[in-house]
Protein backbone atom coordinates (compact mmCIF):
# COMPACT_ATOMS: atom_id res chain seq x y z
CA UNK A 1 0.00 0.00 0.00
CA UNK A 2 2.78 2.22 0.94
CA UNK A 3 4.95 1.66 -2.11
CA UNK A 4 2.04 2.07 -3.88
CA UNK A 5 1.34 5.98 -2.75
CA UNK A 6 4.89 6.72 -2.99
CA UNK A 7 4.58 5.44 -7.14
CA UNK A 8 2.07 8.04 -7.58
CA UNK A 9 3.53 11.13 -5.94
CA UNK A 10 6.53 9.86 -7.69
CA UNK A 11 5.08 9.57 -11.18
CA UNK A 12 2.51 13.09 -10.24
CA UNK A 13 6.08 14.74 -10.12
CA UNK A 14 7.66 13.33 -13.48
CA UNK A 15 4.06 14.33 -15.36
CA UNK A 16 4.24 17.74 -13.80
CA UNK A 17 7.64 18.07 -15.16
CA UNK A 18 7.17 17.09 -18.69
CA UNK A 19 3.79 19.48 -18.30
CA UNK A 20 6.38 22.34 -17.33
CA UNK A 21 8.38 21.52 -19.88
CA UNK A 22 6.10 20.96 -22.79
CA UNK A 23 4.99 24.63 -21.92
CA UNK A 24 7.88 26.25 -21.04
CA UNK A 25 9.18 24.76 -24.89
CA UNK A 26 6.16 26.98 -26.26
CA UNK A 27 6.79 29.94 -24.35
CA UNK A 28 10.57 29.54 -25.34
CA UNK A 29 9.83 29.61 -28.91
CA UNK A 30 7.41 32.60 -28.27
CA UNK A 31 10.45 34.32 -26.81
CA UNK A 32 12.74 33.38 -29.56
CA UNK A 33 11.13 34.46 -32.13
CA UNK A 34 10.38 38.04 -30.86
CA UNK A 35 13.60 38.53 -29.80
CA UNK A 36 15.22 37.63 -33.36
CA UNK A 37 12.38 39.65 -35.26
CA UNK A 38 13.65 42.58 -32.46
CA UNK A 39 16.17 44.20 -34.65
CA UNK A 40 13.34 45.09 -37.38
CA UNK A 41 10.39 45.85 -34.91
CA UNK A 42 12.46 48.31 -32.76
CA UNK A 43 13.37 50.07 -35.89
CA UNK A 44 9.84 50.68 -37.67
CA UNK A 45 6.01 50.50 -37.11
CA UNK A 46 4.35 47.74 -37.23
CA UNK A 47 2.23 49.32 -39.10
CA UNK A 48 4.40 48.75 -42.11
CA UNK A 49 4.18 45.21 -42.50
CA UNK A 50 0.62 46.04 -43.63
CA UNK A 51 1.03 49.49 -45.68
CA UNK A 52 4.41 49.13 -47.39
CA UNK A 53 3.89 48.96 -51.15
CA UNK A 54 5.60 45.12 -51.58
CA UNK A 55 7.32 42.47 -50.43
CA UNK A 56 11.46 43.31 -51.47
CA UNK A 57 13.04 43.19 -48.09
CA UNK A 58 16.65 43.82 -49.34
CA UNK A 59 15.00 47.02 -50.81
CA UNK A 60 13.26 47.94 -47.69
CA UNK A 61 9.80 47.31 -48.17
CA UNK A 62 8.05 44.42 -46.06
CA UNK A 63 4.26 43.92 -47.05
CA UNK A 64 3.31 40.82 -45.28
CA UNK A 65 -0.62 40.99 -45.89
CA UNK A 66 0.06 39.56 -49.72
CA UNK A 67 1.06 36.30 -47.97
CA UNK A 68 -1.33 36.36 -45.37
CA UNK A 69 -4.25 36.44 -47.56
CA UNK A 70 -2.55 33.63 -49.40
CA UNK A 71 -1.92 31.35 -46.78
CA UNK A 72 -5.68 32.02 -45.39
CA UNK A 73 -6.98 31.33 -48.96
CA UNK A 74 -4.88 28.41 -49.51
CA UNK A 75 -5.82 26.68 -46.38
CA UNK A 76 -9.47 28.05 -46.34
CA UNK A 77 -10.11 26.70 -50.12
CA UNK A 78 -8.35 23.09 -48.94
CA UNK A 79 -10.72 23.01 -45.73
CA UNK A 80 -13.50 23.74 -47.73
CA UNK A 81 -13.29 20.57 -50.07
CA UNK A 82 -11.41 18.15 -47.53
CA UNK A 83 -14.12 18.61 -44.69
CA UNK A 84 -16.88 17.63 -46.91
CA UNK A 85 -14.79 14.56 -48.23
CA UNK A 86 -13.50 13.79 -44.79
CA UNK A 87 -16.44 13.31 -43.22
CA UNK A 88 -18.69 11.73 -45.73
CA UNK A 89 -16.02 9.26 -45.86
CA UNK A 90 -15.66 8.49 -42.20
CA UNK A 91 -19.54 7.61 -42.31
CA UNK A 92 -19.02 5.94 -45.18
CA UNK A 93 -16.71 3.43 -43.26
CA UNK A 94 -18.39 3.38 -39.71
CA UNK A 95 -22.14 3.53 -41.13
CA UNK A 96 -22.66 2.17 -44.60
CA UNK A 97 -19.39 0.17 -45.98
CA UNK A 98 -19.82 -3.54 -45.85
CA UNK A 99 -16.99 -4.99 -43.57
CA UNK A 100 -14.38 -6.33 -46.24
CA UNK A 101 -14.73 -3.28 -47.75
CA UNK A 102 -14.40 -0.23 -44.76
CA UNK A 103 -11.32 -2.49 -43.55
CA UNK A 104 -9.36 -1.84 -46.81
CA UNK A 105 -10.90 1.45 -46.96
CA UNK A 106 -9.55 2.92 -44.11
CA UNK A 107 -6.36 1.26 -44.40
CA UNK A 108 -5.66 3.18 -47.28
CA UNK A 109 -6.80 6.47 -46.05
CA UNK A 110 -4.04 5.65 -43.29
CA UNK A 111 -1.78 5.36 -45.95
CA UNK A 112 -2.40 8.17 -47.36
CA UNK A 113 -1.53 10.15 -44.20
CA UNK A 114 1.65 8.62 -43.68
CA UNK A 115 2.94 10.14 -47.27
CA UNK A 116 5.49 12.76 -46.38
CA UNK A 117 4.69 16.17 -47.94
CA UNK A 118 7.65 16.43 -49.70
CA UNK A 119 6.29 13.32 -51.58
CA UNK A 120 2.99 15.26 -52.46
CA UNK A 121 4.94 18.28 -53.41
CA UNK A 122 6.96 16.83 -55.75
CA UNK A 123 3.67 15.06 -57.17
CA UNK A 124 2.36 18.36 -57.69
CA UNK A 125 4.95 19.80 -59.01
CA UNK A 126 5.24 17.32 -62.12
CA UNK A 127 2.46 16.42 -62.61
CA UNK A 128 -0.81 18.56 -60.90
CA UNK A 129 1.27 21.89 -62.50
CA UNK A 130 1.96 20.57 -65.83
CA UNK A 131 -1.98 19.78 -66.00
CA UNK A 132 -3.21 22.85 -64.65
CA UNK A 133 -0.87 24.93 -66.75
CA UNK A 134 -2.50 23.60 -69.92
CA UNK A 135 -6.15 24.82 -68.92
CA UNK A 136 -4.44 28.28 -67.28
CA UNK A 137 -0.87 29.36 -67.63
CA UNK A 138 1.80 29.40 -65.16
CA UNK A 139 0.12 26.64 -63.71
CA UNK A 140 1.99 26.65 -60.26
CA UNK A 141 -1.22 28.41 -58.60
CA UNK A 142 -3.33 29.40 -55.45
CA UNK A 143 -5.28 26.26 -57.20
CA UNK A 144 -2.53 23.72 -56.96
CA UNK A 145 -1.54 25.21 -53.40
CA UNK A 146 -5.25 24.16 -52.68
CA UNK A 147 -5.38 20.77 -54.36
CA UNK A 148 -2.24 19.29 -52.52
CA UNK A 149 -2.92 20.72 -49.10
CA UNK A 150 -6.72 19.01 -49.62
CA UNK A 151 -4.92 15.54 -50.10
CA UNK A 152 -2.65 16.12 -47.43
CA UNK A 153 -5.50 17.27 -44.75
CA UNK A 154 -7.97 14.75 -46.26
CA UNK A 155 -6.74 11.77 -44.04
CA UNK A 156 -6.45 13.69 -40.63
CA UNK A 157 -10.05 14.66 -41.09
CA UNK A 158 -11.54 11.58 -41.69
CA UNK A 159 -9.30 9.71 -39.13
CA UNK A 160 -10.54 12.10 -36.61
CA UNK A 161 -13.73 12.14 -37.42
CA UNK A 162 -13.93 8.24 -37.95
CA UNK A 163 -12.57 7.65 -34.06
CA UNK A 164 -15.15 10.40 -32.71
CA UNK A 165 -18.09 8.19 -34.24
CA UNK A 166 -16.24 5.17 -33.19
CA UNK A 167 -16.52 6.70 -29.58
CA UNK A 168 -20.07 7.19 -29.78
CA UNK A 169 -21.40 4.61 -27.44
CA UNK A 170 -23.02 1.79 -29.09
CA UNK A 171 -26.37 1.94 -26.77
CA UNK A 172 -27.41 5.60 -28.37
CA UNK A 173 -27.38 4.09 -31.34
CA UNK A 174 -29.37 0.84 -30.30
CA UNK A 175 -31.63 3.19 -28.69
CA UNK A 176 -32.20 5.18 -32.01
CA UNK A 177 -32.62 1.62 -33.72
CA UNK A 178 -35.35 0.75 -31.89
CA UNK A 179 -37.46 4.13 -31.95
CA UNK A 180 -37.17 3.55 -35.69
CA UNK A 181 -35.36 5.58 -36.98
CA UNK A 182 -33.76 5.56 -40.39
CA UNK A 183 -29.94 5.10 -40.99
CA UNK A 184 -29.45 8.89 -41.99
CA UNK A 185 -31.79 10.12 -38.73
CA UNK A 186 -29.66 8.05 -36.27
CA UNK A 187 -26.57 10.01 -37.73
CA UNK A 188 -27.89 12.97 -37.99
CA UNK A 189 -29.53 13.10 -34.79
CA UNK A 190 -27.35 11.08 -32.71
CA UNK A 191 -23.92 10.27 -33.91
CA UNK A 192 -23.12 13.91 -35.20
CA UNK A 193 -24.11 15.70 -31.80
CA UNK A 194 -22.35 12.78 -29.46
CA UNK A 195 -19.45 13.02 -32.03
CA UNK A 196 -18.99 17.02 -32.64
CA UNK A 197 -16.28 18.02 -30.55
CA UNK A 198 -14.01 15.14 -31.98
CA UNK A 199 -14.93 16.27 -35.23
CA UNK A 200 -14.19 20.12 -34.35
CA UNK A 201 -10.76 18.88 -32.80
CA UNK A 202 -10.07 17.12 -36.06
CA UNK A 203 -10.81 20.33 -38.27
CA UNK A 204 -8.66 22.50 -36.10
CA UNK A 205 -5.67 19.63 -36.32
CA UNK A 206 -6.31 19.83 -40.39
CA UNK A 207 -6.24 23.40 -40.45
CA UNK A 208 -3.40 23.39 -38.51
CA UNK A 209 -1.82 21.36 -40.76
CA UNK A 210 -2.53 23.18 -43.68
CA UNK A 211 -1.46 26.66 -42.51
CA UNK A 212 1.84 25.86 -41.63
CA UNK A 213 2.65 23.45 -44.06
CA UNK A 214 5.68 24.22 -45.84
CA UNK A 215 7.27 22.38 -48.24
CA UNK A 216 4.60 20.97 -50.45
CA UNK A 217 3.17 24.23 -51.09
CA UNK A 218 6.31 25.64 -51.63
CA UNK A 219 6.83 23.26 -54.80
CA UNK A 220 3.42 23.58 -55.91
CA UNK A 221 2.20 27.78 -55.26
CA UNK A 222 4.80 29.55 -57.56
CA UNK A 223 5.86 31.60 -54.48
CA UNK A 224 4.87 35.07 -56.38
CA UNK A 225 4.19 37.49 -53.03
CA UNK A 226 0.75 39.31 -54.78
CA UNK A 227 -2.97 38.80 -53.25
CA UNK A 228 -4.23 36.53 -55.91
CA UNK A 229 -6.91 37.86 -58.07
CA UNK A 230 -7.95 34.28 -58.75
CA UNK A 231 -7.72 30.13 -58.66
CA UNK A 232 -5.08 30.36 -61.25
CA UNK A 233 -2.89 32.86 -60.12
CA UNK A 234 -0.01 32.19 -58.22
CA UNK A 235 0.75 32.69 -54.33
CA UNK A 236 3.45 32.54 -51.59
CA UNK A 237 2.30 30.94 -48.03
CA UNK A 238 4.17 32.78 -45.07
CA UNK A 239 5.67 29.36 -44.10
CA UNK A 240 6.74 29.18 -47.66
CA UNK A 241 8.10 32.82 -47.58
CA UNK A 242 10.16 31.55 -44.80
CA UNK A 243 11.44 28.24 -45.95
CA UNK A 244 12.38 30.10 -49.13
CA UNK A 245 14.33 32.60 -47.90
CA UNK A 246 16.07 31.74 -44.80
CA UNK A 247 18.73 29.96 -45.95
CA UNK A 248 20.06 33.46 -48.03
CA UNK A 249 18.96 36.36 -45.27
CA UNK A 250 20.93 37.95 -43.54
CA UNK A 251 20.30 40.98 -40.95
CA UNK A 252 16.95 42.68 -41.45
CA UNK A 253 15.65 40.48 -43.89
CA UNK A 254 16.39 37.69 -41.63
CA UNK A 255 14.35 39.56 -38.70
CA UNK A 256 11.62 39.80 -41.25
CA UNK A 257 11.36 36.35 -41.58
CA UNK A 258 10.93 35.47 -38.03
CA UNK A 259 8.25 38.55 -38.09
CA UNK A 260 6.63 36.09 -40.37
CA UNK A 261 7.07 33.70 -38.27
CA UNK A 262 5.29 35.26 -35.45
CA UNK A 263 2.52 36.42 -37.72
CA UNK A 264 2.06 32.36 -38.44
CA UNK A 265 2.03 31.41 -34.56
CA UNK A 266 -0.42 34.69 -33.98
CA UNK A 267 -2.41 32.98 -36.78
CA UNK A 268 -2.48 29.54 -35.19
CA UNK A 269 -3.49 31.25 -31.96
CA UNK A 270 -6.34 33.08 -33.26
CA UNK A 271 -7.09 29.48 -34.95
CA UNK A 272 -6.95 27.79 -31.89
CA UNK A 273 -8.84 30.36 -29.74
CA UNK A 274 -11.68 30.26 -32.07
CA UNK A 275 -11.84 26.63 -32.04
CA UNK A 276 -12.29 26.08 -28.56
CA UNK A 277 -14.95 28.91 -28.70
CA UNK A 278 -16.69 26.87 -31.30
CA UNK A 279 -16.32 23.78 -29.51
CA UNK A 280 -18.10 25.38 -26.52
CA UNK A 281 -21.31 27.06 -27.83
CA UNK A 282 -22.20 23.90 -29.63
CA UNK A 283 -22.63 22.00 -26.42
CA UNK A 284 -24.62 24.76 -24.97
CA UNK B 1 -2.03 -0.40 -11.17
CA UNK B 2 1.02 -0.37 -9.76
CA UNK B 3 2.47 -2.03 -12.73
CA UNK B 4 1.60 0.92 -15.12
CA UNK B 5 3.33 3.11 -12.94
CA UNK B 6 6.59 1.31 -12.89
CA UNK B 7 6.45 1.43 -16.62
CA UNK B 8 6.69 5.05 -16.64
CA UNK B 9 9.02 5.70 -14.09
CA UNK B 10 11.07 2.55 -16.10
CA UNK B 11 10.30 5.24 -19.39
CA UNK B 12 11.10 8.15 -17.91
CA UNK B 13 14.37 6.42 -16.10
CA UNK B 14 15.40 5.38 -19.97
CA UNK B 15 14.68 8.22 -21.51
CA UNK B 16 17.57 10.02 -19.17
CA UNK B 17 19.61 7.31 -19.69
CA UNK B 18 19.48 7.91 -23.35
CA UNK B 19 20.10 11.64 -22.94
CA UNK B 20 23.30 10.81 -21.03
CA UNK B 21 24.72 8.34 -23.61
CA UNK B 22 24.48 10.70 -26.25
CA UNK B 23 26.37 13.74 -23.93
CA UNK B 24 28.72 11.46 -23.26
CA UNK B 25 28.92 10.43 -26.70
CA UNK B 26 29.49 14.01 -27.59
CA UNK B 27 32.53 14.38 -25.31
CA UNK B 28 34.40 11.49 -26.60
CA UNK B 29 34.67 13.10 -30.20
CA UNK B 30 35.56 16.20 -29.22
CA UNK B 31 38.85 14.68 -28.49
CA UNK B 32 39.78 14.26 -32.03
CA UNK B 33 41.15 17.31 -35.16
CA UNK B 34 37.73 19.18 -36.02
CA UNK B 35 36.89 21.61 -38.56
CA UNK B 36 33.49 22.98 -38.64
CA UNK B 37 32.50 24.73 -42.64
CA UNK B 38 28.89 26.20 -43.09
CA UNK B 39 27.52 28.14 -46.04
CA UNK B 40 26.53 28.13 -49.50
CA UNK B 41 24.63 24.99 -50.65
CA UNK B 42 25.92 25.57 -54.25
CA UNK B 43 29.20 24.86 -52.70
CA UNK B 44 28.72 22.14 -50.24
CA UNK B 45 28.08 19.02 -52.14
CA UNK B 46 31.31 19.83 -53.86
CA UNK B 47 33.03 20.72 -50.50
CA UNK B 48 31.16 17.01 -48.53
CA UNK B 49 33.41 15.51 -51.48
CA UNK B 50 36.70 16.96 -51.36
CA UNK B 51 35.83 16.34 -46.67
CA UNK B 52 35.66 12.77 -47.66
CA UNK B 53 38.60 12.46 -50.10
CA UNK B 54 40.72 14.11 -47.44
CA UNK B 55 39.31 12.11 -44.20
CA UNK B 56 40.01 9.22 -45.70
CA UNK B 57 43.90 10.21 -46.12
CA UNK B 58 44.21 11.65 -42.87
CA UNK B 59 42.65 9.61 -40.02
CA UNK B 60 41.72 11.61 -36.83
CA UNK B 61 40.50 14.42 -38.37
CA UNK B 62 36.87 14.93 -38.60
CA UNK B 63 35.32 17.99 -40.98
CA UNK B 64 31.51 18.73 -40.74
CA UNK B 65 30.03 20.18 -43.74
CA UNK B 66 26.59 22.31 -43.41
CA UNK B 67 25.15 24.34 -45.72
CA UNK B 68 22.37 27.33 -44.97
CA UNK B 69 23.73 29.96 -47.71
CA UNK B 70 26.60 31.79 -48.87
CA UNK B 71 24.83 34.48 -46.32
CA UNK B 72 25.25 32.30 -43.41
CA UNK B 73 28.83 31.27 -44.23
CA UNK B 74 30.25 34.92 -43.95
CA UNK B 75 27.75 35.41 -40.65
CA UNK B 76 29.01 31.80 -39.27
CA UNK B 77 33.12 32.23 -40.20
CA UNK B 78 32.58 36.07 -38.13
CA UNK B 79 31.08 35.02 -35.72
CA UNK B 80 33.90 31.99 -35.48
CA UNK B 81 31.10 29.40 -35.63
CA UNK B 82 32.88 27.95 -38.48
CA UNK B 83 36.39 27.76 -38.93
CA UNK B 84 35.62 27.98 -42.68
CA UNK B 85 32.78 29.59 -44.60
CA UNK B 86 31.50 28.29 -48.04
CA UNK B 87 30.59 31.25 -50.64
CA UNK B 88 29.36 31.35 -53.86
CA UNK B 89 30.04 34.36 -54.47
CA UNK B 90 33.06 36.99 -54.91
CA UNK B 91 33.64 38.70 -51.60
CA UNK B 92 31.77 42.08 -51.29
CA UNK B 93 33.21 45.36 -50.91
CA UNK B 94 32.32 45.33 -46.90
CA UNK B 95 33.58 42.17 -46.27
CA UNK B 96 36.78 43.07 -46.96
CA UNK B 97 37.82 41.88 -43.62
CA UNK B 98 37.47 38.14 -44.45
CA UNK B 99 40.12 36.01 -46.61
CA UNK B 100 38.69 34.31 -49.64
CA UNK B 101 39.91 31.10 -51.54
CA UNK B 102 38.70 30.24 -55.02
CA UNK B 103 37.98 26.27 -55.36
CA UNK B 104 36.12 26.27 -58.58
CA UNK B 105 34.32 28.40 -60.78
CA UNK B 106 30.26 28.33 -61.76
CA UNK B 107 28.44 29.94 -64.35
CA UNK B 108 24.47 31.12 -64.63
CA UNK B 109 22.42 30.15 -67.46
CA UNK B 110 19.01 30.98 -68.73
CA UNK B 111 17.58 27.85 -69.63
CA UNK B 112 14.24 27.44 -72.12
CA UNK B 113 12.18 24.07 -72.65
CA UNK B 114 13.76 21.93 -75.27
CA UNK B 115 10.75 22.24 -77.39
CA UNK B 116 10.64 26.14 -77.59
CA UNK B 117 11.81 27.28 -81.04
CA UNK B 118 13.51 30.13 -79.59
CA UNK B 119 17.32 29.76 -79.58
CA UNK B 120 18.89 33.08 -79.18
CA UNK B 121 17.44 35.67 -77.00
CA UNK B 122 20.09 38.90 -76.44
CA UNK B 123 20.69 40.58 -73.20
CA UNK B 124 18.04 44.08 -73.88
CA UNK B 125 15.03 40.75 -74.79
CA UNK B 126 15.96 38.75 -71.56
CA UNK B 127 16.04 41.69 -69.48
CA UNK B 128 12.46 43.25 -71.27
CA UNK B 129 10.74 39.67 -70.62
CA UNK B 130 11.90 39.58 -66.86
CA UNK B 131 10.39 42.90 -66.05
CA UNK B 132 7.48 42.23 -68.21
CA UNK B 133 7.81 44.65 -71.70
CA UNK B 134 7.90 41.06 -73.30
CA UNK B 135 5.16 38.82 -72.28
CA UNK B 136 4.63 36.48 -75.71
CA UNK B 137 7.06 34.54 -77.15
CA UNK B 138 5.97 35.66 -80.45
CA UNK B 139 7.78 38.72 -79.91
CA UNK B 140 10.91 37.12 -79.91
CA UNK B 141 10.10 34.82 -82.84
CA UNK B 142 9.12 31.56 -80.81
CA UNK B 143 5.52 30.64 -80.75
CA UNK B 144 1.92 32.59 -79.95
CA UNK B 145 1.99 31.42 -75.78
CA UNK B 146 2.14 32.97 -72.62
CA UNK B 147 5.93 33.54 -71.63
CA UNK B 148 6.35 32.31 -67.88
CA UNK B 149 8.93 33.84 -65.90
CA UNK B 150 10.82 31.83 -63.44
CA UNK B 151 12.66 34.06 -60.69
CA UNK B 152 14.97 32.96 -58.26
CA UNK B 153 14.07 34.06 -54.15
CA UNK B 154 15.60 37.05 -52.35
CA UNK B 155 18.53 36.52 -51.13
CA UNK B 156 19.78 33.58 -53.74
CA UNK B 157 23.72 34.48 -54.64
CA UNK B 158 22.32 32.73 -58.45
CA UNK B 159 19.48 36.06 -57.94
CA UNK B 160 22.46 38.44 -57.28
CA UNK B 161 24.30 37.20 -60.13
CA UNK B 162 21.70 37.84 -62.52
CA UNK B 163 20.47 40.94 -61.58
CA UNK B 164 23.87 42.34 -61.28
CA UNK B 165 24.49 41.15 -65.13
CA UNK B 166 20.70 42.69 -66.60
CA UNK B 167 21.46 45.85 -64.36
CA UNK B 168 17.65 45.20 -63.02
CA UNK B 169 16.29 45.75 -59.46
CA UNK B 170 14.53 42.53 -57.62
CA UNK B 171 11.02 44.87 -57.52
CA UNK B 172 11.24 45.42 -61.49
CA UNK B 173 10.83 41.94 -62.13
CA UNK B 174 7.74 40.39 -63.18
CA UNK B 175 8.08 36.81 -62.43
CA UNK B 176 5.35 33.97 -62.11
CA UNK B 177 7.10 31.45 -60.20
CA UNK B 178 9.18 32.21 -57.86
CA UNK B 179 11.74 29.15 -56.86
CA UNK B 180 14.13 28.46 -53.99
CA UNK B 181 17.39 25.72 -55.29
CA UNK B 182 18.43 24.29 -58.95
CA UNK B 183 16.99 21.18 -58.93
CA UNK B 184 13.45 22.80 -58.41
CA UNK B 185 13.96 25.26 -60.78
CA UNK B 186 15.16 22.91 -63.75
CA UNK B 187 11.77 20.68 -62.37
CA UNK B 188 9.63 23.97 -62.94
CA UNK B 189 11.37 24.41 -66.76
CA UNK B 190 10.57 20.92 -67.60
CA UNK B 191 7.37 20.74 -66.61
CA UNK B 192 6.06 24.49 -68.36
CA UNK B 193 7.08 24.41 -72.29
CA UNK B 194 6.04 27.96 -72.31
CA UNK B 195 8.61 29.28 -69.42
CA UNK B 196 11.91 30.49 -69.08
CA UNK B 197 14.69 30.80 -66.09
CA UNK B 198 17.83 30.23 -64.77
CA UNK B 199 19.88 28.37 -62.83
CA UNK B 200 23.75 27.25 -62.71
CA UNK B 201 25.62 25.91 -65.64
CA UNK B 202 26.48 23.01 -63.63
CA UNK B 203 23.20 21.86 -62.75
CA UNK B 204 21.98 22.56 -66.01
CA UNK B 205 24.27 20.69 -68.14
CA UNK B 206 24.18 17.92 -65.81
CA UNK B 207 20.57 17.48 -66.13
CA UNK B 208 20.13 18.38 -69.61
CA UNK B 209 22.83 15.47 -70.66
CA UNK B 210 20.74 12.99 -67.82
CA UNK B 211 18.04 13.82 -70.60
CA UNK B 212 16.20 16.68 -69.22
CA UNK B 213 14.31 18.76 -71.73
CA UNK B 214 16.22 21.64 -70.93
CA UNK B 215 18.19 24.77 -73.42
CA UNK B 216 20.87 26.46 -72.15
CA UNK B 217 21.08 29.79 -73.65
CA UNK B 218 23.84 31.82 -75.10
CA UNK B 219 24.99 34.93 -73.78
CA UNK B 220 27.00 37.35 -76.35
CA UNK B 221 26.95 34.78 -78.72
CA UNK B 222 29.15 32.78 -76.12
CA UNK B 223 27.75 29.19 -75.73
CA UNK B 224 26.66 28.42 -72.05
CA UNK B 225 29.06 25.53 -71.00
CA UNK B 226 31.40 24.27 -68.38
CA UNK B 227 34.45 24.60 -70.58
CA UNK B 228 33.02 28.40 -71.61
CA UNK B 229 33.15 29.36 -68.06
CA UNK B 230 36.58 27.85 -67.75
CA UNK B 231 37.76 29.64 -70.35
CA UNK B 232 36.73 32.80 -68.98
CA UNK B 233 34.43 33.92 -72.24
CA UNK B 234 31.10 33.28 -70.03
CA UNK B 235 29.93 36.73 -68.82
CA UNK B 236 27.49 34.83 -66.45
CA UNK B 237 29.71 33.19 -63.81
CA UNK B 238 31.24 33.25 -60.43
CA UNK B 239 34.08 31.80 -58.20
CA UNK B 240 33.56 29.32 -55.23
CA UNK B 241 35.27 30.18 -52.36
CA UNK B 242 36.10 29.27 -49.17
CA UNK B 243 36.89 32.03 -46.58
CA UNK B 244 38.28 32.80 -43.27
CA UNK B 245 38.06 35.46 -40.80
CA UNK B 246 42.53 35.03 -39.99
CA UNK B 247 45.16 34.10 -42.66
CA UNK B 248 43.99 30.53 -42.38
CA UNK B 249 46.66 28.24 -40.32
CA UNK B 250 47.39 24.35 -38.94
CA UNK B 251 44.08 22.36 -40.31
CA UNK B 252 42.31 25.07 -42.10
CA UNK B 253 45.00 25.77 -44.01
CA UNK B 254 46.46 22.48 -44.80
CA UNK B 255 42.69 21.54 -46.26
CA UNK B 256 42.26 24.75 -48.02
CA UNK B 257 45.90 23.69 -49.94
CA UNK B 258 44.19 20.45 -50.71
CA UNK B 259 40.72 21.58 -51.72
CA UNK B 260 42.55 23.80 -54.15
CA UNK B 261 45.47 21.43 -55.69
CA UNK B 262 44.70 18.92 -58.55
CA UNK B 263 44.00 16.38 -56.86
CA UNK B 264 40.56 17.73 -56.45
CA UNK B 265 39.78 18.83 -60.09
CA UNK B 266 37.96 15.05 -60.32
CA UNK B 267 35.79 15.71 -57.63
CA UNK B 268 35.08 19.65 -59.00
CA UNK B 269 34.69 18.38 -62.72
CA UNK B 270 32.69 15.44 -61.29
CA UNK B 271 29.93 18.09 -59.81
CA UNK B 272 30.03 19.83 -63.21
CA UNK B 273 31.39 22.69 -61.81
CA UNK B 274 34.96 24.83 -63.29
CA UNK B 275 38.31 23.92 -61.38
CA UNK B 276 40.91 26.70 -61.09
CA UNK B 277 44.10 26.40 -63.19
CA UNK B 278 46.86 25.01 -61.06
CA UNK B 279 49.27 27.53 -59.46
Amino acid sequence: MFQSVQNDALTCWVLRAGAVISALVMLLILAFLLIESWPVLDQITPARFFTDTSWHPIEGTYNLTPMLSGTLLASMGALLLAIPLGITSALFIVFYAPTHLALPYKRMIELLAGIPSVVFGFWGLTTLVPLINQLHPPGASLLAAILVLTLMILPTITLTTYSALKAVPSEFLHNAAALGLSRWGMIHGIAFPAARSGIVAGVILAAGRAIGETMAVLMVAGNVVQHPEGLFDPIRTLAANIALEMAYAMGDHRAVLFVSGLLLMLLVMVLSAMASKIGKNQYA
Amino acid sequence: MITTHKRLLLFSLTCLAIGFGWFASADANAASQRLVLTGSSTVAPLVGEIVRKYESMHPGVRIDVQTGGSSRGINDTRNGIADIGMVSRALKPNEKDLHAYTIALDGVSVILHASNPVSVLSKQQIADIYTGKITNWKSVGGADARITVVNKAEGRSTLELFLQYFQLKNSQIKPHIIIGDNPQGIKTITGNPHAVGYVSIGAAEYEAKRGAPIRLLALDGVDASVAHVHSGAFPLSRPLNLITSHVPQGLAQHFITFARSQQTHELVEAQYFVPISAE
